[in-house]
């Protein structure tokens, strides 16, 4: 007999690490997911200098606003994966009864969902940002605001993406349901650089945004861990 | 020891099950036995937590289970009608992965040697997409040898096997219940193990 005896046990953080780890080697076996979320996000910011002409004004103007409408759209293309595979293949069956609470577990999917996600789309903005002929210094506050709100719309997201799982053309209700409760972070976001471009600080839209990303991170867990037993039932 | 109290469920308006009782204690095993529909998965299903029972407790050494929870779930393995693999990754991989996630960390070694049991040599590190439905069952099978959970709740084990690995199966659940584990399974295949009473609890 091979087991019992002396079996090493995973810790919390243990456990964190390996279910990152294996989302992100999961989206990297699978690159086109990912890729589709970047390409929608570039796609969409550069349509609007097409389609409104080139008026550099109005171009700085709504730059911001773009970006983060671009950024909040795509990162609801890939939320309805987000537990959906794990569902279907009866991964899911097995998260649920790790001895480990299942809020470490979903906190790991989440962060995955987010370096696959959200991380490229904060990297991609600041070319598609001079493309809209922004100021440094209004590009800089609109990373940082994207760094901040992208996390909070992959968590926000995931208690969507666990109460429509299984649900046929769950994808639309998903939007319906979590864009509103983004609104926010979109307001924090733009604000941020509003009040940049004005020649006022950015600090206080920029702790805002911070303080949502404190408060996803302790409830989100919990909520999209309670949402995801309601949906297995 | 698990105790089933007065356990009802049903599915829409109808009712599968009622007043359902037993009591398995380490050692034992029991195989649940009714025709099509009559609510075998769905009594393992409330047993892992998934379902909440319509009446009725179901408990783990004395205490409910809804109260234990993470204790009571690192005591099970619950194995399904789904192989919870992933297809992109190895054999290797998803063992590795799926015995983390029950909280056992796994070497390389230990992993291999368990695969290489189950007759899966020489497919360690193939993707699991290119692996026949046996061996995957086999892959996910895998998991009984690395686990030292006490009570193993087995859903149709024996799908897609040959009778090799049905004899396998067999001589695992015999190991298992040799050191005073539980196991509680459904199965329409004949399925014997050598030196234990097989209990059956039949729903209808």
């Amino acid at each position: 007999m091979m087991v019992a005896t002396g079996m090493k046990k995973t810790t919390l953080l243990g456990l964190l690490a390996l279910v990152i780890r294996r989302d992100l080697v999961l989206a990297m076996r699978r690159r086109a997911d990912v890729l589709t979320t970047l390409i929608f996000f570039v796609m969409v910011v550069s349509l609007f200098p097409l389609g409104v002409g080139p008026e550099m004004d109005m171009l700085r103007k709504m730059a911001a606003g773009v970006l983060w409408v671009a950024a909040l759209l795509s990162s609801m293309l890939s939320l309805g994966r987000l537990f959906s595979a794990d569902y279907l293949d009866g991964t899911l069956e097995q998260m649920m009864l790790a001895p480990q609470s299942l809020s470490m577990l979903v906190l790991g999917k989440m962060t995955a969902h987010w370096m696959v996600s959200g991380l490229p789309l904060v990297l991609m903005a600041p070319v598609l940002g001079l493309q809209f002929d922004m100021p440094v210094q209004a590009l800089g506050v609109l990373i940082i605001g994207l760094l901040l709100g992208t996390p909070v719309l992959s968590m926000v997201g995931a208690i969507g993406a666990a109460l429509t799982l299984g649900l046929r053309g769950g994808g639309v209700l998903l939007s319906l349901l979590v864009l509103p409760l983004c609104i926010p972070v979109l307001i924090f976001g733009t604000g941020a650089v509003e009040a940049v471009s004005t020649g006022l600080s950015a600090v206080s839209h920029l702790s805002l945004l911070g303080a949502l990303l404190v408060l996803a991170l302790v409830f989100t867990p919990w909520v999209t861990a309670q949402a995801l037993r309601i949906s297995m039932e | 020891m698990l105790e089933v109290s007065n356990l009802a469920c049903s599915r829409g308006d109808h009712r599968l099950f009622s007043g359902l009782s037993f009591a398995l204690h380490p050692g034992q095993i029991m195989q649940v036995q009714g025709a099509n529909g009559s609510g075998k998965t769905s009594l393992l299903r409330m047993l892992c937590g998934f379902m909440m029972p319509d009446e009725g407790a179901i408990s783990w050494g004395g205490r409910n289970t809804r109260d234990l929870e993470e204790d009571y779930y690192a005591e099970v393995l619950y194995l399904g009608h789904l192989n919870a693999i992933k297809d992109e990754l190895s054999a290797l991989e998803n063992l590795l992965i799926s015995a983390g996630l029950s909280g056992v960390e796994l070497d390389e070694k230990e992993a291999l040697a368990a695969l290489r049991r189950m007759g899966l040599r020489g497919r360690e590190r193939l993707p699991t997409k290119v692996l026949s439905q046996g061996q995957r069952r086999r892959v996910a099978l895998a998991r009984l040898l690395v686990s030292d959970a006490r009570l193993w709740i087995l859903d149709e084990p024996l799908t897609a096997l040959d009778v090799k690995a049905v004899a396998l199966i067999q001589e695992l659940m015999a190991e298992h219940l040799a050191r005073q584990g539980m196991v509680i399974f459904t199965t329409h295949q004949p399925l014997q193990v050598t030196g234990v009473e097989m209990r059956s609890l039949s729903l209808s």
